[in-house]
C-alpha cells in the first residue's frame, strides 16, 4: 500500500453516497503522475475505488469492467452494489495465495436508491459499514477524520463537503497522498 | 543551628571573578558534550545494527528524513534555499520546520537528515564559533567553522548520526560553501544540493545557472529549484525559504508557501532555461 501511495474513502448519507480518492501516483517518494485514476464507474449509480499497487489497480479495473459488462449482457440489467461487492470479493479470494495488492471499496445506490458502501481487504473479506469506509496509504489518518466529521443522514451537498474535508486533511498529513482529489456523489 | 547554616553559606568573595578564572578548565569547557552510550561490548556495532537502514532494515530506530536544500555562489554572494517539510516515514510531522540555521550574522547552516542531530550540532557549532571569536578577536572563517563541525561528526562516525549539511558564509576570503555530512565528508564548492529532492534541484540549477546573474534572478532560481524538487519529491514541501549571503552578512529574503507558488508558476510562461535548441534533424541527416 505504501509503494505507489494513494488513498480512497466512501461515505453514506441520506439517500446518497460519495466515493473519492486522491490523484497522486508515485514510486515511493518520487511523484510520477498527478492525474492517476483510482475510482472507476460501474453503472450510473455505482463506483469501485481501487487503492494499492498501481499495476493491480489497472488490471483489476479492467477485469471488473469485463465482468460487469458480461453480467449486463447475460442478465439484461445493471449490477446491484451488493452483487458487485460479492463478485469482487470472490475474484480477490481466487488469488488467496498470491493476492492482488489492492483493497477495493464499493459505493453505490441500489434499485430502490438505498445507499450501500462496502470495504474489503486484499483477499476479499467483506465489510458492510453503514457510515463510512476508507482504504489505502492514509487509512489511519482518514479513519480519524471520518470518525470526527461524519454525521448520520447528511444531504448530498453536506456529505460531499464532509468527504472532501476528510480526504484533504488526511492527504495533508501523508507525503504519499495528495495532488488533488476526486469525489463522486450519487 | 548556625553550624548548619554555615555549612551551606558561601561568602560572595569565594565566588568572585578570581576563583572563576582559576577554576576555569579550558579542556573541560571546550570538550565535546558527553553522551550516554549503549552499555555493551561494542557500542558502534550495536548502534550500526539499530540505526543504519542499509545494514538492517527491520529493527532500526527511525529518524526524520527527506529534504531539499541548496546553496550556490554567484556574482552577488550566495543564495541558500530550502523547503520546510519534516517527515517520519510517510507521515508529515510538520510543514513548518526551519532548515536554515542562523549560526551567527555571517554564517548559515542548512539541515538535511536527522532533524535533532542537525539542530543540536549546528547550535553547538554556533557556541564554538562565538568562543573562537572571543579568544581570537576576529570572526571564524567558513573553512574553520565547517572543519569544527566535520571533526565533531567524525568523532561519532558509525554511531548513527544522520546529517547532510552545508555551512555557508562570508569571511576574509569572500563567499564560501562547505558541504559536511555525517560520514565525515567535507567538501568546498560553488554549488551544492543536499537531501532526497536534490537530484531534481540539481537539474533545474544546472540548466539555468549563470554566475553573472542578478541577486533577484539568483534568488528566484534558488526558489524555483526547490519548488521543482518539492513538486516531484514527496518528502519535500511546505514553505520555501530563501537567504542571500552578502559581504555585510546574510539577509533573510522570506519564505513562500509551496502551494501558492505552484499556482503562480502554472500561470507564468515557462522560463527559457535550455537556450536555443538545435533541430534534431541535423544529426539524423549526418
Amino acid at each position: 500500500m505504501d509503494y505507489n501511495g494513494g488513498t480512497v474513502l466512501a461515505m453514506a448519507g441520506k439517500n446518497c453516497v460519495v466515493v473519492g480518492s486522491d490523484k497522486r501516483l508515485g514510486v515511493q517518494n518520487l511523484t510520477v503522475s498527478t492525474e492517476f485514476q483510482k475510482v472507476f464507474p460501474v453503472t450510473e449509480k455505482c463506483y469501485i475505488a481501487l487503492p494499492g499497487l498501481a499495476t493491480d489497480v489497472q488490471t483489476l479495473s479492467e477485469l471488473f469492467r469485463l465482468k460487469c459488462n458480461m453480467y449486463k449482457l447475460r442478465e439484461e440489467r445493471e449490477i446491484e452494489p451488493l452483487t458487485l461487492a460479492n463478485m469482487i470479493s470472490s475474484t480477490l479470494y481466487g488469488r488467496r495465495f498470491g493476492p492482488y495488492f489492492c483493497e477495493p471499496i464499493i459505493a453505490g445506490l441500489d434499485k430502490n436508491n438505498k445507499p450501500h458502501i462496502y470495504g474489503m481487504d486484499l483477499i476479499g473479506c467483506l465489510n458492510y459499514p453503514d457510515d463510512f469506509t476508507v482504504a489505502g496509504c492514509a487509512e489511519a489518518a482518514l479513519f480519524g477524520m471520518c470518525e470526527s466529521l461524519w454525521e448520520p443522514d447528511l444531504e448530498p451537498d453536506e456529505l460531499f463537503e464532509t468527504a472532501s474535508q476528510a480526504l484533504l486533511s488526511a492527504a495533508d498529513r501523508n507525503s504519499l497522498v495528495g495532488w488533488g482529489a476526486v469525489i463522486h456523489t450519487m | 543551628m548556625d553550624s548548619i547554616v554555615n555549612k551551606f553559606k558561601r561568602s560572595t568573595s569565594t565566588w568572585g571573578d578570581h576563583n572563576m578564572l582559576v577554576n576555569f578548565d579550558v579542556t573541560k569547557e571546550f570538550s565535546l558534550p558527553s553522551f550516554d552510550i549503549p552499555p555493551c561490548h561494542n557500542p558502534i556495532e550495536f548502534l550500526k545494527h539499530n540505526t543504519d537502514e542499509k545494514s538492517n532494515a527491520e529493527c532500526r530506530i527511525k529518524f526524520k528524513h527527506g529534504t531539499t536544500t541548496l546553496a550556490f555562489k554567484f556574482q552577488g554572494g550566495i543564495i541558500v534555499s530550502v523547503d520546510s517539510r519534516a517527515t517520519a516515514g510517510s507521515v508529515i510531522v510538520t510543514q513548518n520546520i526551519r532548515k536554515i540555521i542562523e549560526i551567527n550574522p555571517y554564517l548559515l547552516g542548512t539541515m538535511a537528515g536527522g532533524a535533532a542531530d542537525c539542530t543540536f550540532w549546528e547550535r553547538e557549532l554556533g557556541r564554538r564559533c562565538r568562543l573562537y571569536e572571543l579568544r581570537n578577536k576576529e570572526r571564524i572563517s567558513v573553512s574553520a567553522a565547517s572543519k569544527l563541525l566535520g571533526n565533531i561528526v567524525y568523532s561519532f562516525k558509525g554511531m548513527g548520526l544522520s546529517m547532510g549539511t552545508m555551512v555557508v558564509g562570508w569571511d576574509k576570503t569572500g563567499p564560501n560553501i562547505y558541504y559536511v555530512d555525517a560520514d565525515g565528508t567535507r567538501l568546498k564548492g560553488d554549488l551544492f544540493s543536499v537531501g532526497s529532492g536534490s537530484p531534481f534541484a540539481y537539474g533545474v540549477l544546472d540548466s539555468a545557472y549563470d554566475f553573472d546573474m542578478s541577486a533577484h534572478d539568483a534568488a528566484e532560481l534558488g526558489r524555483r529549484a526547490v519548488y521543482h524538487a518539492a513538486h516531484r519529491d514527496a518528502a519535500s514541501g511546505g514553505n520555501i525559504h530563501v537567504y542571500h549571503v552578502k559581504q555585510s552578512g546574510w539577509e533573510n529574503l522570506g519564505f513562500r508557501d509551496f502551494d501558492d507558488l505552484h499556482w503562480e508558476y502554472q500561470d507564468q510562461p515557462k522560463p527559457s532555461i535550455i537556450g536555443d535548441v538545435q533541430p534534431m534533424m541535423l544529426n539524423i541527416q549526418d
